[in-house]
């Protein structure tokens, strides 16, 4: 039973971490501000929730699940509002930031 | 090599890699969004280094409201940046610069690496006067009762530097509200976020300090909570930032260094010695200190931030 | 090498770092930036000197660890107090510059004598 809840937990970190190397070469890669906010909001939120959805599992308590689960929400709320931020003032100057 | 080797020595190389990049960026804004990741991946750090306390206190100060203060800054000095009449340093002085810059790090590393591998501690003295102080964390019995005296002294120097700030304004402006004049609608996007961070953050700000007396956590990492969360109130523009010659603000920057000076002088008269807590009220003592010192601290960070006053007093 | 000892190491690169910005950016904005870098790796080296003080069932000292608490509060109440007055010297003057050049000549609009 444990070895079935490890390899989820390893599975559910692994796909999280690709997401985040995704949002990455998304970063690096993209030619203007607004496509890179796309890779960076869209991989990084699906990453971090896959990461929590992994060590969901490994909590030691019910409070400590809600708690990880309550970061990844406040992450995601944060994030949605600087990329709000930061598109609306790369269009307004153009796309030199 | 283990995994948490591997993980060390990754976050030592990408924290020097991101101070490198915060002195060398081209921009005094991008140098300062680096400084704010930096100061994050240095919380990593410090909890590699088994100091939850100091990494919680580099997060919110350290990173967090010192990150808000140059962003500000940064983007109104914009304008003399462009204006670029700076002159750089040539470039013989520049490598002599460099050259003495390495020689200090370099000696600094050969006294780390010399260091012994167990040195002297005060852990054990610490730990065997914690039961009599009630309580659980070392950290908050150092800062809170050991050494009381130094906090106190430096929520002295916290109330200094908002009078220094405030004394920068112009004569007319005394008194008056920190700011420029807002439109009177408040920024939606902010305001969502402030709508819906801001109760989350005071109760989780509460609880940090609370839960300080016996796990990681404290006043000082409590406080820089709800002073962020005024901050983005504020910066939401759902409230103007008070008047300077509010007498409730005044009291409140001064509370915290005055209930801590008056309970040391009540030491003195009623448990034997200045800052001496009477026993078995130690904790209650302790905690009512800290009430004070976290409204304090969550009120002189924000007037920090909002800098000295520019409009002038109304009334 | 220890987790530690890597600590002290970068902290001693950050303070060389630190110091070669203070010293070699022009702009006072960027020098507060790098004064902080020294700062925080001033405050590292502390660290490993609490975490070689581990006994009594702790991790680290928890003398060193306060004392860093403290230096990273006094530390942003001096930045506060440095990035006020340079705030308000472009404000007062129209140019932050430390060049002593550009102050002979008449500073550009936004100066308001007071």
């Amino acid at each position: 039973m444990s070895l079935v809840v490890d390899l989820f937990s390893i599975v559910a970190i692994g796909a999280g971490v690709f997401f985040f190397l995704a949002g990455t070469v998304g970063l690096l890669r993209f030619p203007d501000p607004l496509s890179r906010l796309h890779a960076l909001t869209k991989a990084d939120n699906l990453g971090l929730g896959l990461v929590v959805l992994g060590l969901l599992p490994r909590s030691e308590s019910l409070l400590a699940a809600l708690k990880l689960v309550a970061i990844w929400a406040l992450v995601q709320l944060a994030g949605a509002t600087a990329a709000q931020l930061v598109g609306r003032a790369a269009r307004r100057k153009g796309t030199a930031l | 090599m283990s995994v948490l080797q591997a993980l060390d020595i990754g976050l030592a190389f990408l924290v020097f890699a991101v101070a490198a990049w915060t002195i060398f960026a081209p921009g005094a804004f991008a140098a300062t969004v680096g400084y704010v990741v930096y100061g994050l991946l240095l919380s990593l750090v410090w909890i590699r280094l088994f100091a939850v306390d100091v990494a919680l206190t580099e997060a919110a100060i350290g990173s967090g409201v010192t990150g808000v203060l140059l962003i500000g800054a940064a983007a109104r000095l914009r304008a003399a940046e462009a204006a670029g009449s700076e002159r750089s340093l040539s470039g013989p002085s520049r490598l002599l610069v460099a050259v003495l810059c390495v020689l200090v790090a370099v000696a600094l590393a050969g006294v780390v690496l010399l260091l012994p591998d167990q040195g002297p501690s005060l852990a054990p003295q610490s730990m065997q006067h914690l039961p009599e102080t009630g309580l659980g964390n070392p950290v908050t019995a150092v800062l809170i009762a050991y050494r009381a005296f130094d906090t106190m002294l430096e929520k002295v120097v916290l109330v200094l530097a908002v009078v220094g700030v405030w004394s920068l304004a112009a004569d007319r402006y005394w008194g008056g509200a920190p700011g420029e004049v807002r439109a009177e609608r408040p920024e939606p996007t902010l305001a969502f976020l402030a709508q819906i961070l801001a109760p989350l953050g005071i109760l989780v700000g509460i609880h940090v300090f609370w839960v300080g007396a016996d796990a990681p956590g404290g006043a000082f990492q409590g406080g820089a909570i709800l002073a962020a969360m005024w901050i983005i109130v504020m910066m939401a523009r759902l409230t103007e930032a008070p008047q300077t010659n509010a007498f409730w603000l005044r009291l409140a920057i001064v509370a915290g260094p005055l209930v801590f000076l008056v309970a040391g002088v009540a030491g003195a008269i009623f448990a034997g010695g200045f800052f001496a807590y009477p026993p078995g009220l130690a904790k209650p003592a302790i905690l009512f200190i800290e009430t004070f010192m976290v409204l304090s601290i969550a009120v002189i960070l924000p007037m920090l931030v909002a800098g000295p006053p520019r409009r002038e007093p109304r009334q | 090498m220890t987790s530690a000892t890597l600590a002290g190491l970068v902290g001693a690169a950050l303070v060389g770092l630190g110091l070669y910005g203070l010293i070699a950016t022009p702009q006072p904005l960027r020098k507060i930036l790098a004064f902080n870098l020294m700062g925080s790796g001033v405050f590292l080296v502390f660290g490993i000197v609490a975490r070689k003080g581990a006994a009594a069932g702790l991790q680290a000292d928890p003398v060193p660890q306060s004392m860093v608490i403290t230096g990273i509060v006094v530390a942003f109440a001096a930045s506060a107090l440095a990035v006020a007055l340079v705030l308000r010297l472009f404000e007062a003057a129209g140019q932050v510059t430390l060049n002593p050049d550009a102050w002979t000549k008449p500073p550009g609009d936004g100066a308001q004598p007071e």
